[in-house]
């Protein structure tokens, strides 16, 4: 399922609302988490799952093809974690019995 | 780097904002979004939202884990997880906002 086809289910079931106004919901979804996460910010929705950014320290690389030591900065890098109802869901209903150290997201 | 943490109630807040629909229905339709996302997904399909990014289901095969705590061996049986592909233009914004 890619955007359009997003927009137009949500559009599908919301025959009063136009098709640009499906679409502004949509992208201000995701825009509202980008934003977060450039912030720096995490976005937590149960059920869902959570977004949030991690830090990669800056690090000695190497270019494959030459072999030469190249500098990497430090950057960040954004992380989602799937939530607990989600996951359950994805197999067919059973809990995933590991990994339940979460936050019952 | 300890930031907020945003929850629904901030993106339906967005969305009453920016399309102007009610609260309620602001909350509805972000309520909306996510349950066809996650049916998508639980489907089984690839949900792919251009300049974000990409979730995908992927199976995982059975592997034999370790209880870090006792050292006891457990099986990890098959199960499914879930995938998420930053798009690049997300890990730009992302790094762009924290050049300082």
């Amino acid at each position: 399922m890619i955007k359009s086809e997003l927009i137009q289910r949500i559009a599908d079931e919301n025959p009063h609302l136009f098709q640009r106004d499906v679409e502004r919901i949509v992208s201000t979804i995701f825009d509202e988490i980008a934003g977060a996460l450039s912030r720096g910010d995490r976005v937590e929705l149960r059920g869902f799952g959570a977004f949030s950014v991690k830090s990669r320290d800056a690090r000695m690389g190497r270019n494959p093809r030459t072999g030469e030591a190249v500098h990497v900065p430090e950057k960040r890098v954004p992380f989602f974690k799937t939530g607990k109802e989600l996951r359950e869901r994805l197999n067919g209903g059973r809990a995933g019995d590991e990994d339940e150290d979460d936050d019952e997201m | 780097m300890a930031g907020k943490t945003l929850t629904r109630s901030d993106l339906s807040e967005g969305v009453y904002r920016e399309v102007g629909l009610s609260r309620n229905e602001s909350a509805e339709l972000v309520e909306s979004v996510l349950r066809h996302i996650s049916g998508a997904l639980a489907q089984g399909e690839t949900v792919k939202i251009s300049s974000f990014g990409t979730f995908q289901a992927r199976d995982k095969g059975r592997r034999i884990g370790r209880n870090p705590k006792t050292g006891e061996e457990v099986p990890i049986e098959p199960r499914r997880v879930l995938v998420f592909r930053p798009s690049h233009i997300l890990k730009d914004r992302i790094n762009a906002a924290g050049e300082s």
